[in-house]
């Protein structure tokens, strides 16, 4: 009950569910919702039967464009994004990992020159192995998914 | 940006591989040519390497290109603290394409995407040397009489050495065997071995170098630098078991040949150096060919 009260009083916006709570102030971190101005809500430590502890956002007036919720599926794949208008679920978005990850991650490589220099970072989505990675474009080094640095 | 840039070998495909090789022979057999008359080209050395640089400056110079640039970031404006960007964007004002040299991993790949003019990446910190990789190749070529099937004992850094893992990538078109000898501290990397996996290439691994190169017809030797241990008595054993002598190679095929990037240290003899089979001087010098090929193809002068 409670949890449904919850979001059904955004009347318009975006509601991202199921963030791992560990997760949350990052996930809050990539979509930049320290500089919105929009009415945002956090949530953090509630209860959830599938991952133990999850976090929740809701951002009120704005729909998440696509490219946005994307940046979301590195650190929280199973993140659930429900678009909301008129107190209804219009939108319930799966995550998309793209096929290239620019800016939010760090290259773990000291020596790589998007250390050094005001360079946007960019890395290739690869399988390997049934694992994935991430490959830095530019020092070609390659990271596990999970032990990616996000910045 | 420029499509022409050479950052790293996988930007070339098998075709455009051989087509590099089969200029760089036309190169070798008429080295002297006018086809980049009135051309400027720059060699940006962020960090010195004066062997790469000089055979870069005289590829060019052969073909009536001229010269601009500098041999060390000391005398550079990137010393006081222009950016990269910056610099590449002075310097293709003046020159139709920059050879570069940079201590940074991926420097050559980020100075292509800012670049109106080819990049020609001369090694960017551990990262890729292609010059290298395609020379290797033109030396394998010319020595072998073909690419397919061979054998080839990659020995020494295997772990660092970012001239074998360039060499795996590129030979990987062409159905080759590996056997890699290396000591426990400098094994091949799983990444490589994985990408071996991929693309059905056999590969063995030892660590000790004896005798067990029978089969190969190439052995590339590498430096096993001090730098790279953290135990120096380790560094001392392997320094003496990774030198290869004139005895090992009694067995082995007689169209085995010996390759090396160069500079040695003590991983090759001194006596092994008149033996026939020994080729990293010829090696070197193949540089040249591959480097006016290079050059060429990326200015579209072939
Ligand atoms: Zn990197």
């Amino acid at each position: 009950m409670e949890k449904k009260l919850k979001v059904a009083a955004l009347r318009d916006g975006t509601v991202i569910d199921h963030i791992p709570s560990d997760k949350l102030f990052k996930v809050v971190q990539i979509l930049h919702l320290d500089t919105c101005d929009n009415q945002i809500t956090l949530a953090n430590n509630l209860e959830s039967k599938k991952i133990g502890s999850k976090g929740l956002v809701k951002i009120a007036d704005r729909a998440l464009e696509e490219d946005e919720t994307n940046k979301i599926a590195l650190i929280a794949p199973n993140a659930k994004i429900n678009i909301i208008k008129d107190f209804e679920v219009v939108e319930k978005r799966p995550l998309i990992l793209p096929e290239e990850i620019r800016e939010i991650v760090q290259c773990g490589n000291p020596n790589c020159i998007t250390n050094h220099q005001p360079v946007t970072t960019r890395f290739k989505v690869m399988k390997n192995e049934e694992e994935l990675m991430l490959k830095c474009i530019y020092c070609e080094r390659e990271v596990k998914r999970d032990q990616a640095k996000i910045r | 940006m420029s499509k022409n840039s050479l950052v790293s070998i996988s930007d070339y495909s098998k075709e455009e591989i051989l087509s590099i090789l089969d200029s760089a022979a036309n190169f070798e057999a008429n080295p002297n040519r006018k086809t980049l008359d009135g051309k400027v080209i720059a060699t940006l050395f962020f960090e010195p390497s004066t062997r790469t640089r000089l055979s870069f400056e005289t590829a060019v110079i052969r073909l009536g290109g001229s010269i601009i640039g500098f041999s060390d970031a000391a005398t550079s404006s990137s010393s006081k603290g222009e950016t990269l960007n910056d610099t590449i964007h002075m310097v293709s004002c003046y020159a139709d394409a920059i050879v570069m040299r940079h201590p940074l991993e991926g420097a050559a790949r980020y100075a292509s995407e800012v670049s109106p003019v080819p990049i020609i990446n001369a090694g960017d910190g551990a990262n890729q040397h292609p010059s290298q990789t395609l020379l290797d190749m033109y030396s394998i070529l010319k020595t072998q009489g073909t690419l397919e099937n061979l054998n080839i004992c990659l020995v020494g850094d295997l772990k660092y050495g970012r001239t074998v893992h360039s060499l795996i990538m590129a030979m990987s078109y062409f159905n080759p065997t590996f056997k890699f000898i290396a000591p426990e501290e400098l094994k091949m990397p799983d990444e490589y071995k994985i990408f071996c996996k991929k693309n059905g290439i056999k590969y063995t691994e030892e660590t000790e170098l004896t005798g067990n190169f029978n089969d190969a017809d190439i052995l590339y030797m590498t430096r096993v630098q001090r730098e790279r241990f953290q135990d120096l008595m380790e560094y001392e054993r392997v320094k003496n078991v990774y030198t290869l002598k004139k005895e090992m190679l009694e067995n082995s095929k007689p169209n085995l040949r010996i390759l090396h990037p160069l500079p040695r240290v003590t991983e090759i003899d001194p006596n092994v150096d008149t033996s026939e089979k020994a080729y990293y001087f010829q090696q070197a010098q193949n540089g040249l060919y591959i480097r006016q090929a290079i050059v060429s193809k990326v200015l579209n002068q072939q």
